[in-house]
């Protein structure tokens, strides 16, 4: 196995180990979740944790506050309330949890802050350049300061893949390091961007290199790169969380990102957290869902298991 | 910073599962003759049960030597007026047609399947029934290409053969048996395991259904003296058996006097080796497949974990978090991993040989997590550690889901364990190293060997054993051989 060595800012070497993946039998590994069958109050608690894990994102050009503030009432009530009222009268239905958190661009999280104000929805920011990470290092950390000092609790950060793919890890390392000293108290989300990683074996050791940097979370995707997420690709990122926590004892979450569009693929990734990690990973502190156009489709999920019909596409919000 | 502190969340998965409204059972279920249903002679039928439930599921015809002498003259008959007079493309056509027809049928003969056998419906459902069509597919292929599959050669068909399939994987059984002879040009005389009958029977209608001329493939149900019967008889060319080495010995010494051809698929005692360099959560897959896959009862299960030493516990500690998250029950159940182990005299089997395994001093591991239904013949996955090559459970096939781990420190120590057995039929090499894989893979004495996988069967891919693990090959341009005269 192959073994690389990084420098710690007070100079001492770490060793972080390169473990091999073997690519077909992660594929089927992650196939085998695809088969589980969850039905009546499963599927119902599955719905619902998933509504709370997800971080309802907006990451264009064209963002404005407007469309900010639209998203954060969506992520207050992703249902109307007087929409939910008869659902409450049926056994087993509670009212839908609010999402976890929002992810906008640095320059609008003042607005989602606002927005969100006593809501106990976090902001979460994406920065270092993103997507490309392609910038001065100081200009990451600025990205970053000036999120964290607007009040985001979360911080989204790319890996310089440009670094990693020439060799460079000690760069990758250098970064993380760098943005999680300027995160301060924010957690920090580290995004590999695996849809440009070229292999499970790229994964896993930029996984590695993410944790020992400092990140609280790993992330698989921008969502601006095809791949985004899929099931193995986070199987060999929450198998390297599991053999990290088993080594030092820390517990780092986890985020797919991108593609997770419908309930069924939701369900499925659960049963995989459930399965690999376990129940202490099934809870919105270690695990989220990097996804906009899933939280309609769950509503719509939730709504049919208590109307036993599924509802028309319009009776829930877009935006 | 989240301020809810959120428990551990506990998914439970609600039971899913799979309706038997699609199967239609007989209460008594009669022998295939001459393309016909008929009584057995005997008058005489025996239970097939649930292993699930205990429970009986439907009568089985109980067929004497006269109706295997029946079954036998209906197939010479067809051999002789029809089948070997046909065209290859003709027959092909016949092969092709029953091959979509279970695919047409799959989910019936899946449901089916799961409630004689026992095995789990994503099992049914995912592999052995989509493995049955794509054998027929396969062998649909060669039966216009005969002139082609030894070059220089002439061959010809062989004319009735008698075949005996085990309990393990009925159907599929069947579609390695009867997809090649019928290619081939020969004419069938077949007997299913007395505790799974039913599927076969099943695949009896779609023959009929298909069009397939009658006496092609003939169907008697019954237990070993059905077998002795199909064995001794004088008018058959060649015998084809899969199961169990002691069965495979007795029917040896029955055709040593004879002129019948025979191939024996036998038991096995296969090596799974795991190298320090593997991709480690993916051998723990592996090695989860190799052993536990149909409950264990599998003639090429990986039965013998072999562990480099240097990765040994942190190897082991990974297959038990593992081996929690099994799920044993119901096999009709969508989210059941292991199902029914296929009759109480297996189970009781198992259970005994397990036994030996903590007297000679094993170290038992079975998971925590699994509760066993109260019905029904269940057994818990388990493992042995540090089991040494000197006991039973090196040696002895368990055909359960028992698995024995040993570790090694080379590459020359692993070979040698691993050909440290009477059987011969399969092993697994895990190993990043492409050079590793191949130098062992030259050292062992074994019939098929998976790389970075297990378990993995194609009907392009010859198998078979050494050994006592039988000889012969079936599947692929291999398997023809055994069914044609040279």
């Amino acid at each position: 196995m192959r073994t690389i060595s990084v420098q710690k800012e007070d100079g001492n070497q770490i060793a972080i180990q390169a473990y091999p993946i073997d690519e077909v039998g992660a594929n089927e590994r992650a196939d085998f979740f695809t088969k589980r069958s969850l039905k009546k109050d499963s599927k119902l608690s599955a719905l619902y944790l998933a509504m709370s894990m997800c971080d309802l994102t907006t990451l264009e050009g064209a963002d404005t506050p407007g469309r900010v503030r639209q998203m954060c009432a969506k992520a207050r009530n992703p249902v109307p309330p007087e929409m939910i009222a008869p659902l409450l009268e049926k056994k087993g239905f509670a009212p839908v949890p609010s999402v976890a958190a929002v992810c906008v661009y640095p320059s609008m999280v003042p607005h989602a802050v606002e927005a969100l104000h006593g809501s106990g929805i976090l902001v979460a920011s994406v920065s270092t350049a993103f997507p490309s990470g392609q910038a001065p290092l100081q200009v990451k950390i600025d990205d970053t300061s000036f999120a964290v000092e607007n009040g985001a609790s979360e911080i989204d950060m790319v890996i310089n893949r440009g670094a990693f793919l020439s060799g460079d890890y000690q760069t990758v390392f250098d970064e993380v390091v760098a943005i999680k000293k300027a995160c301060k108290d924010a957690h920090l989300k580290v995004i590999l961007e695996t849809g440009e990683l070229g292999s499970y074996d790229h994964v896993r050791l930029a996984s590695e290199i993410a944790m020992e940097g400092g990140a609280d979370f790993i992330k698989t995707s921008t969502g601006k790169v095809t791949p985004a997420a899929t099931l193995p690709v986070t199987l060999v990122m929450l198998q390297a969380i599991k053999d990290f926590e088993k080594r030092t004892g820390k517990k780092i979450g986890m985020k797919p990102a991108g593609g997770i569009r419908t309930s069924k693929q939701a369900i499925q990734y659960l049963c995989m957290v459930n399965e690999v990690m376990g129940p202490d990973w099934m809870n919105p502190q270690m695990f989220r869902f990097g996804a906009s156009a899933l939280v309609n489709d769950l509503l719509k999920q939730i709504f049919k298991e208590a109307a036993g019909h599924y509802y028309y596409d319009k009776a829930f919000a877009q935006d | 910073m989240q301020t809810t502190h959120h428990k551990p969340f506990h998914l439970e998965y609600a039971p899913s599962i799979e309706s038997t409204d699609i199967v239609k059972i007989e209460a008594k279920n009669k022998l295939f003759i001459d393309g016909k249903f008929v009584e057995p002679t005997s008058k005489k039928y025996f239970s097939t049960v649930n292993p699930a439930t205990g429970s009986t599921l439907a009568q089985i015809a109980d067929a004497n030597a006269k109706d295997v002498d029946l079954a036998v003259k209906s197939a010479r008959k067809a051999y002789s007026k029809v089948w070997s007079k046909m065209s290859g493309k003709d027959r092909g056509k016949y092969l092709f047609r029953i091959a979509r027809l279970i695919q047409e049928h799959a989910r019936e003969l899946a449901v089916l399947e799961t409630l004689d056998n026992g095995k789990p419906i994503k099992e049914s459902r995912d592999i052995d029934i989509p493995l049955v069509a794509a054998h027929f597919f396969y062998y649909a292929g060669w039966a216009d290409k005969l002139d082609y599959a030894i070059p220089g050669k002439d061959v010809k068909p062989l004319g009735v053969v008698g075949q005996v399939i085990p309990w393990n994987f009925p159907l599929l059984m069947a579609a390695w048996k009867i997809a090649p002879a019928l290619a081939c040009g020969n004419t069938v005389v077949i007997k299913p395991a007395e505790t799974t009958s039913l599927s076969i029977l099943l695949l009896a209608q779609i023959f009929q259904e298909a069009g397939l001329p009658d006496g092609v493939v003939n169907i008697v149900t019954g237990a070993g003296e059905t077998g002795a019967a199909i064995v001794n008889h004088n008018d058959i060319n060649k015998i084809a058996f899969t199961g169990s080495t002691e069965v495979g010995r007795i029917i040896q010494k029955a055709v040593a006097k004879t002129d019948k051809k025979l191939t024996l698929e036998l038991g096995g005692k296969s090596a799974h080796i795991v190298y320090e360099d593997a991709a480690i959560d993916q051998a723990v897959e592996g090695a989860i497949n190799g052993i536990f896959f149909n409950q264990g009862h599998v003639c090429c299960a990986g039965s013998r974990l072999l562990l480099e030493e240097s990765i040994a516990s942190e190897f082991v500690d990974k297959l038990k978090t593992r081996m929690e998250t099994l799920r044993v029950g119901n096999p009709l159940d969508k989210n059941t991993d292991i199902g029914a182990i296929n009759s109480a005299a297996e189970h009781s089997k198992i259970q005994k040989l397990i036994q030996t395994g903590i007297s000679e001093g094993g170290e038992y591991f079975e998971p925590t997590s699994s509760q066993l239904p109260e019905k029904g013949f269940f057994q818990k996955p388990c493992f042995f550690n540090n089991v040494s090559s000197a006991f039973t459970l090196s040696r002895i096939e368990v055909f359960g889901p028992v698995l024995a781990i040993s570790t090694f420190r080379s590459v020359s120590e692993a070979i040698a364990k691993a050909n440290d057995t009477q059987y011969g039929l399969a092993a697994g090499i895990w190993s990043e190293k492409g050079s590793k894989i191949h130098k062992t893979a030259a050292g062992l004495k074994a019939g098929v060997i998976w790389a970075n996988t297990y378990n993995k069967f194609d009907p392009s891919s010859p198998f078979g054993g050494y050994n006592e693990s039988g000889f012969g090959r079936e599947g692929g341009r291999h398997g023809l051989f055994p069914y044609l005269s040279i």
